[in-house]
């Protein structure tokens, strides 16, 4: 585990960035890490990131694409507009939840 | 007296019956097994019937109920619902199944109808699956004629069913076009919503350069959105497209629509369980054992196996009284076939990844892990003995059902996830 330091703040994150201790992360925080990626944060952008968040509390996984979708009624389409290329990747990156594993 | 209803009687449904049946009296424990036909079919087998020279579909399929021991009841008839409120099971004529414990054992099943334009007019002609026992019988009479073009490989979403199962028909392709002659009239893409080969990192770098070796196009982190069947294209969420005269596509894998209609299950209409136990949340009584479950693992019949050892176990024990002190911890094991009469053998669980080395002991084990070997693949063609008349019948198998500890856990690379 190694630590970063993001706008004014230092985090703990693991090997690819993702924050490793969820209390580390709040609204101001997604806000920046969004940046680091590209994205500017919208409300939509904010629909999805904190089911995201929501969902990884009670399911303690974080959720795939399609899953995401499916609890925010966004469809997948705008998902990968919203968060370009990797949507998955990039939500959990945001939303402070650790790297989606995929399953095998 | 207790009733345990098992719904599915494919790989984890009968190793349950066939175990419980041996430890406990009928008196004891009334076992059935509800299912809507009486093929049990050796799903691995599907994998090298393309590719099979005679036609050996027939060796793949047994009875069901000859399957199960003496002492099981099996039941045919379509789920409509279960009601976890009343502990009972309806089927689609109106019967119903009273229950004390619950076994979803359902499995997970390939829906082309789930991806835009798979099950058209070109599904069967140049789309084709070999995920089901129809789709590589199929595949099988296409396949003998396809000498030239373009060979697109395709998954649209994990989780599937015996995850590597399309690497290692990538690979039997390339070795049969070479065998043939005509490898070289043949553009092979292998196209994965993965951002690798595999996701364990570790054989994903193996299998990658498997791929690299064998000229075989990877192309990673591709959503499928739907496939246009006037241009014969896959067309990706981000708007990529590739072309294909072939395309042998793993679609969506999903649960049973019953587990939907109960409520039961997850996006995918997978049961979320208790990874250890294998309890479904918030229902006591109700277990999901092998692919029908949550668990973050493979879907395999490896796992199934081994979690039904750890299922049975812990049922067992508390029929007697007695504390549940096992718990599951992923454990899954594969032969894949690398082409040209080679495979590898990789075992692996919730926590450790594939890597090189010996099984099933750690320095003097006969099977070559991560590394390609006849041996290994003498050993996928033998299991299918072992499977129907040792593991199926619930004799022990003389392999471990935790993974084998052995060589240090390694973990992820870097990777920016801004690439």
């Amino acid at each position: 585990m190694t630590t970063t330091t993001i706008g004014d703040r230092e985090i703990h994150v693991d090997a690819e960035g993702f924050l490793t201790d969820p209390d580390e992360w709040d609204a101001d925080l997604a806000e920046k890490l969004a940046a680091q990626i590209g994205i500017e944060m919208t409300v939509r952008h904010w629909e999805a990131i904190r089911l995201v968040r929501s969902d990884f509390q009670s399911q303690h996984e974080s959720p795939t694409v399609r899953r995401v979708s499916m609890l925010t009624g966004i469809p997948i389409k705008d998902l990968f507009t919203l968060f370009p290329a990797k949507p998955a990747k990039k939500m959990a990156y945001i939303a402070g939840v650790p790297k989606p594993r995929g399953c095998v | 007296m207790t009733r345990l209803l098992i719904l599915g009687g494919g790989t984890a449904g009968t190793v349950i019956a066939n175990k419980l049946r041996r430890k406990h009296s009928r008196e004891d424990l009334r076992i059935t097994v509800v299912d809507r036909d009486d093929a049990h079919r050796y799903q691995p087998g599907y994998l090298l019937l393309p590719f099979a020279r005679r036609d050996g579909a027939g060796a793949l399929t047994r009875s069901r109920h000859r399957a199960l021991a003496p002492g099981i009841e099996m039941v045919s008839g379509e789920i409509d619902r279960v009601l976890p409120a009343e502990n009972v099971v309806l089927l689609d004529d109106g019967r119903r199944l009273a229950y004390d414990y619950l076994v979803i054992a359902t499995g997970t099943t390939p829906r082309p109808d789930q991806t835009p334009g798979m099950d058209g007019p070109l599904w069967k002609k140049k789309i084709f699956d070999f995920y089901s026992f129809d789709g590589a019988v199929d595949l099988r009479r296409a396949w003998h004629n396809f000498h030239r073009g373009r060979l697109v490989v395709h998954i649209v979403d994990t989780p599937i069913k015996c995850p590597v199962a399309p690497m290692e028909f990538t690979f039997l392709a390339d070795a049969d076009l070479r065998r043939r002659g005509v490898r070289s009239r043949v553009d092979i893409t292998y196209v994965t919503p993965l951002s690798g080969a595999f996701t364990k990192p570790v054989a994903s770098k193996h299998l990658g350069s498997m791929l690299d070796a064998r000229g075989i196009h990877l192309e990673p982190d591709f959503l499928v959105e739907r496939i246009d069947d006037e241009t014969c294209e896959l067309v990706s969420y981000d708007d990529r497209r590739i072309p294909f005269d072939m395309l042998v596509t793993v679609p969506l894998n999903m649960g049973a629509d019953f587990i939907a209609r109960s409520s039961l299950g997850d996006e995918l209409n997978y049961v979320p369980v208790d990874p250890g136990t294998l309890r479904a949340t918030g229902h006591d009584n109700i277990y999901a054992v092998g692919d029908a479950g949550n668990i973050p693992t493979s879907k395999a019949g490896s796992v199934a196996h081994f979690a039904a050892e750890v299922f049975t176990e812990n049922f067992s024990a508390m029929l007697h009284g007695q504390p549940e002190k096992a718990r599951f911890d992923g454990h899954a094991n594969c032969f894949i076939e690398s082409g040209s009469g080679k495979a590898l053998l990789i075992d692996f669980n919730y926590t450790d990844e594939p890597l090189p080395g010996r099984y099933p002991f750690a320095r003097i084990g006969p099977m070559r892990l991560l590394g390609e070997s006849r041996i290994n693949h003498w050993g996928k063609l033998a299991f299918r003995w072992i499977y129907w008349h040792v593991l199926l019948p619930g004799r022990r198998l003389p392999l471990p059902t935790r993974k084998p500890t052995s060589e240090p856990k390694t973990h992820s690379p870097l990777k920016d996830v801004t690439t």
